[in-house]
């Protein structure tokens, strides 16, 4: 029960330990539509390995779409995806905004659903009890997911994405149903795991300021196109309400509305 | 009102009713007196009106405002119990018909079972059957006593039948309920962690649909008896229904009360299966949680 105080990648040897181990993504005239609506239309993306990209945009305007299709839940209309290596199905993990515990499943049990079938009995357990450790809830692993609060259930389920050692993590809006300490909180639990494995990262939000404080990078969508690709190069960890942060934030925005 | 709304209702009504119900009385011994008295009194208190109503039963016989021949008292009855419990005649009749009952909603559940799984995991088969199965629902089981009995004679395979058939269709409707309101987004995530389809299954649809399987189970339990004691009373030669027509026969009133005291000790025995099923299988429900905070 003590020995899930260790980082991640000492006691796990195998898959997390693959320390930088993102993978590269390259989207190329993708397009998609449902139906006869156009919802995404020739969008060019390259993120290089261990890149922390945010997408923000309007509701609608297709963001949730693009991750989905990076993510692989959706087959695209037109266009390709391409990455940088073999994406098998434990590389690429998606974090929703719900948090989609299995609720009949005590924590640990929720967080081993994440982990590749080939890992087996004890082991199993441990790393799970591992992983819990590092998003903080190593004493909740035998509760019941319905005693956990909104940010904690949120853990949980980072725990799992993160179960896999996946090189390419999708979050589709996790902390938009969290109050906003919780937010902050979750914001620098993500950036510091972020920090750590160095997987590609593709956040979805419409919180402007939140993609500012975790992205190397903030892509805006704006009816299916890309209307705005900006480099945050600021050190990290970023401090909140900064005057170049807010130069930024200022920036995003007036592209935003001035469309 | 369908029986999907009246199984809701009566989940809920469940859910309710055990937030009032103190649970772990086993662990109070180290509490003060007061509250372990509490506890018991809230362990009691549903049996306080039916021993109330059977001593006043008892008094009311007694000075002769109930005549005998209508109903015994209470005493008479407890008489009539001990010597049918002595003969053997009432543990055997008691025997047939627990076995008779069980033997058909084992039959009508896994057959409700598997075709409510089947008719929600699968649009095809639902399009076949449903039809089908929605019609067949719709004539009382109970009108079919006669053809059953042209067919089967009084034989167990009569009472097996009707039991099995009456039972199916809550199960089937339940099981059907459940698994087509499994939440979406919860299988959604599974695919997208790589759950195999069996995996899938184990792991998210079935414990899913297990609320709504139980409340199916509960009005199988109350189908189940009803249909037993129909079936035995009318065509059968043996068990609990049998026992109440042959004592109607021979005026034995008593015995006909005892019979139907009987049915209701095992229709609130079977209920407390059902609750000690659920409190094992639901133990993650917050419904079944509220009480151990």
């Amino acid at each position: 029960m003590n020995a899930h105080t260790p980082l991640l990648a000492d006691s796990s040897p195998t898959d997390l330990a693959r320390a930088p181990h993102g993978l590269g993504v390259h989207v190329a005239r993708l397009g998609h539509s449902f139906g006869a609506k156009r919802v995404l239309e020739r969008i060019e993306l390259d993120i290089p390995a261990g890149q922390f990209v945010a997408i923000v945009g309007k509701s609608g305007c297709g963001k949730s779409t693009l991750l989905r299709l990076v993510a692989g839940l959706d087959t695209p209309s037109t266009g390709r995806i391409d990455f940088d290596g073999p994406r098998d199905a434990a590389a690429t993990r998606i974090m929703f905004q719900e948090p989609r515990l299995l609720p009949w499943e005590r924590v640990l049990a929720n967080v081993e659903v994440g982990l590749p079938a080939s890992v087996k009995g004890e082991e199993r357990h441990r790393r799970a009890r591992a992983i819990l450790a590092e998003v903080g809830l190593a004493d909740r692993a035998d509760d019941w997911p319905s005693v956990l609060s909104g940010g904690q259930r949120q853990r949980v389920a980072l725990a799992r994405a993160l179960a896999s050692g996946p090189r390419l993590l999708a979050f589709d809006e996790p902390l938009g149903a969290l109050d906003a300490l919780t937010r902050i909180e979750m914001q620098g639990l993500v950036e510091r795991i972020w920090q750590q494995q160095r997987f590609t990262a593709l956040f979805v939000t419409h919180d402007v300021s939140e993609a500012l404080a975790l992205a190397d990078r903030v892509v805006l969508i704006d009816a299916g196109h890309v209307a705005l690709d900006l480099a945050v190069e600021l050190p990290r960890p970023r401090r909140r309400g900064s005057a170049e942060l807010a130069a930024l934030e200022g920036r995003i925005l007036d592209t935003l509305f001035s469309s | 009102m369908s029986l999907v709304e009246r199984g809701a209702r009566l989940s809920a009504a469940i859910a309710g009713a055990r937030h009032a119900r103190p649970r772990d009385a086993r662990r109070q011994h180290a509490r003060p007196a007061a509250t372990r008295l509490a506890v018991l009194e809230a362990r009691l208190a549903g049996w306080v009106l039916p021993a109330l109503l059977v001593v006043l039963w008892e008094y009311l016989s007694r000075i002769g405002v109930i005549a005998p021949n209508v109903l015994p008292a209470p005493s008479a009855i407890a008489q009539a119990g001990w010597a049918a419990l002595k003969s053997g005649e009432l543990l055997r009749n008691m025997w047939v018909s627990t076995l008779r009952a069980f033997a058909g909603l084992f039959v009508g559940g896994v057959i409700g079972l598997a075709f409510g799984i089947a008719n929600g995991l699968s649009e095809l088969s639902r399009r076949y059957t449903d039809t089908t199965l929605q019609m067949i629902r719709n004539v009382p089981h109970l009108a079919l006593i006669p053809l059953v009995i042209l067919w089967f004679g009084i034989d167990e395979e009569a009472k097996l039948f009707l039991v099995a058939l009456g039972v199916f269709f809550p199960i089937y409707i339940n099981t059907l309920h459940g698994v087509r309101t499994v939440d979406p987004q919860l299988i959604e995530m599974g695919r997208v962690y790589g759950m195999s389809p069996l995996t899938l299954f184990r792991r998210v649809i079935l414990p899913g649909a297990l609320p709504s399987i139980f409340v199916g189970l509960r009005f199988a339990l109350g189908i189940m008896w009803l249909t037993l004691i129909v079936a035995e009373t009318i065509a059968a030669s043996s068990g609990l229904g049998y026992m109440a027509m042959q004592a109607r026969e021979f005026l034995l009133v008593d015995v006909v009360v005892l019979a139907i005291l009987i049915y209701a000790l095992l229709g609130k025995l079977a209920d407390v299966l059902t609750r000690w099923l659920e409190e094992r299988c639901l133990q993650w429900h917050p419904a079944f949680q509220a009480r151990r905070d």
